[in-house]
């Protein structure tokens, strides 16, 4: 009998090559053990709270719930971590456990170049080895942070083929994990990928729900009426959700990247267009074409424009735990201008994406409910873009 | 006892691996029939896939020209049905877990039995995950390949048990491509398959020459060549098919 593992639901598993196998194996043993370590939790905490800033603030939008004159609306401020953004808190974990299973090498995929140069921080850091594959065209988009990550002693490998965007980063990081084991980890950015990658990352994220829950109960006494987060592969959602999951009151809302509209090709809401396929590791959904061919996806959010989701998001899906929403390109950029100028706080364009969802739904909810938004990263990568998308020919 | 079997029955065999419709699916009906005129033993035919993960750059940019010219899983099909009017040696699919899932399994692989494919290869199911396709391949009767890679150690036994059809033995890590030279300690890997199995074991990834392919079906009962017969496809075009032809008369002659 085979033994299958890693499933939620259906969803899930280990669709990878024969030579990935000992590899994924050796890296689920390593977790177990020091999951339930207590050196390792408390270098990790350090780690988290000295190092990364943590924990993040629970911010109460008081002028932007006001305006809306619905919800009260509270942000988590995932981009004020050390690095801008949430990624820093899978990446801590992946690479201190690297570290203690004596990997000296961590090599890692990056769409907007967040997890990038996360990932380059905690080589830096603890004195690893570190290469980023990109795709191409998101070396263009997010020029800054390909320079972000040389600096930090990482070499950054446009990746050429497919799409040259993340999913092609993915099959390439996979690729050069395939032919480098020994001395290398792959540190995956989010909660996708074979088992047990989803279970990692997720668990690493989960301190975002954690801090959520213990910050709402000390301010407000009680438990939210809804989260929001923005879903990519799904990392920041899965951890702004997690330790929700058995709290039936709380509303979980995931915000895809529509792109030009789900009614166009021009997409990336996978649970909105997609389809259950095997990909990247795991069964999941995945937009793809009536042969299983993967789609070419679009949204104007690097860090969203990825064909597939986390498998634990489908399963929530399925179950109708969590709601996945798709939010468009326009939509986000409002929501985008709207923080910054309301608020003082510009968003990441993927966060955006969270926000805008809020915007629509906050006015029609009570004064009394409470809804929080994940921030998960900070929007100063996005600058030029978002004025070039408003029409302004502004270069970093 | 399974049709693959007799590939492997007179002397080594030679497996050379083609991607459907490179550059279309009349040139590669055509190198095939080069290919089994020429000595192959067993033909492996690759169902492109958009993001190959398994893949070196050579079998990427067939994947890439073949579904840009338009190949789809029901044209080759045809071709296939087309192929076996004259060809009667094993063939089997090479092809990504969703080509197969995303077609319907089942539909898949009943499509597989009625026009003749023999076995079914896919670098992306690892042991842990045969039940995904296994059943329904019992159920046709087409066998699931199973594949053994330099890193499977204390897994090779296991996998070797209930191996069908033949082993596919990577011989080193990495993608599908040329090597200059392949350093896997491949005997003691095929003693341990040799030692849990009948099952005939082929060697495949990086072999490009006659003398590679002597040397790697010396260590076990075949040799597998891809991205080598697919370089050649992509620098003759529709006039390859005789190129490959006298390519894989050279690795024959040389096992």
């Amino acid at each position: 009998m085979t033994n299958s593992k890693g499933r939620f639901g259906i969803y899930g598993g280990q669709y990878i090559p024969e030579t990935l196998m000992n590899a994924v194996i050796e890296l689920e043993t390593a977790y177990e053990h020091y999951k339930n370590d207590e050196q390792f939790q408390t270098e990790l905490s350090a780690l988290f709270n000295e190092y990364a800033g943590r924990p993040s603030r629970l911010y109460y939008a008081e002028k932007m719930t006001k305006n809306l004159g619905g919800a009260k609306i509270y942000l988590k401020r995932e981009d004020l971590n050390h690095t801008g953004a949430h990624k820093i808190n899978n990446v801590l974990g992946q690479a201190l456990l690297a570290k203690k299973m004596g990997k000296t090498r961590l090599i890692a995929e990056t769409g907007a170049g967040q997890h990038g140069v996360a990932t380059a921080t905690a080589a830096a850091l603890m004195g690893m080895e570190c290469v980023v594959f990109m795709g191409e065209e998101d070396t263009k988009r997010q020029a800054l942070n390909v320079y972000r990550m040389r600096l930090l002693g990482a070499e950054v490998i446009p990746v050429k083929t497919g799409t040259a965007t993340l999913k092609d980063a993915v099959s390439e990081a996979m690729r050069e994990w395939t032919s480098r084991i020994d001395d290398t980890h792959y540190c995956l950015g989010s909660v996708m990928g074979p088992h047990p990658f989803p279970t990692i990352v997720r668990d690493f994220q989960a301190v975002i729900s954690r801090e959520i829950k213990e910050q709402m109960l000390a301010k407000e006494g009680r438990l939210p009426d809804a989260v929001l987060a923005c879903v990519g592969g799904g990392s920041n959602a899965i951890g702004s959700f997690y330790h929700f999951i058995p709290d039936k009151s709380v509303r979980l809302i995931g915000c895809e990247a529509a792109g030009r509209g789900i009614d166009t090709f021009e997409t990336a809401a996978t649970m909105n267009t997609g389809r259950v396929g095997i990909f990247h590791g795991m069964k999941s959904y995945f937009c793809q074409d009536e042969y299983g061919q993967i789609a070419p996806v679009y949204s104007i959010s690097a860090g969203l424009d990825y064909p597939g989701v986390g498998p634990e998001h489908a399963w929530l899906h399925d179950t109708g735990r969590a709601e996945y929403v798709p939010v468009t390109d326009e939509e986000a950029v409002c929501a985008f201008e709207y923080l910054a100028k309301t608020e003082g706080i510009i968003p990441a364009i993927e966060s955006a994406h969270a926000v805008a969802h809020a915007l629509k739904i906050a006015p029609e909810m009570e004064k009394e409910r409470i809804i929080v938004i994940t921030v998960s990263g900070r929007g100063d990568k996005d600058c030029a873009a978002i004025a070039r998308y408003r029409g302004e020919e502004i270069y970093e | 006892m399974s049709k693959i079997a007799s590939a492997f029955a007179n002397g080594k065999a030679f497996i050379p691996f083609i991607t459907c419709g490179d550059p279309d699916l009349e040139t590669t009906a055509a190198c095939v029939r080069e290919m089994v005129r020429n000595g192959a033993d067993l033909i492996e035919l690759g169902i492109p896939f958009s993001d190959p993960t398994a893949e070196g750059p050579v079998i990427q940019g067939a994947n890439l020209r073949a579904l840009s010219g338009g190949v789809t899983t029901d044209r080759i099909f045809s071709m296939v049905r087309d192929l076996r009017e004259d060809i009667s040696i094993p063939m089997v699919f090479m092809t990504y877990a969703n080509v197969v899932f995303s077609y319907g399994s089942e539909r898949f692989l009943s499509s597989c039995a009625q026009v003749g494919i023999d076995g079914l290869i896919l670098p992306d199911l690892p042991f842990e995950e045969k039940e995904e396709f296994l059943p329904i391949c019992r159920k046709y009767g087409v066998d699931l390949i199973s594949l053994i890679a330099p890193t499977s150690a204390g897994r090779i036994a296991r996998i070797a048990r209930e191996a069908e059809g033949f082993i596919y033995l990577v011989s080193s890590l990495g993608v599908t491509g040329m090597r200059s030279e392949i350093t896997t300690d491949l005997a003691s890997i095929v003693k341990v398959i040799r030692e849990n199995t009948d099952v005939p074991c082929a060697i495949g990834f990086g072999i490009s020459t006659p003398e590679q392919a002597r040397t790697m079906a010396g260590y076990a009962d075949g040799a597998i060549v891809g991205s080598a017969i697919i370089r050649l496809i992509a620098q003759y075009r529709r006039q390859a098919p005789a190129k490959v032809g006298e390519f894989v008369k050279s690795l024959k002659d040389a096992l």
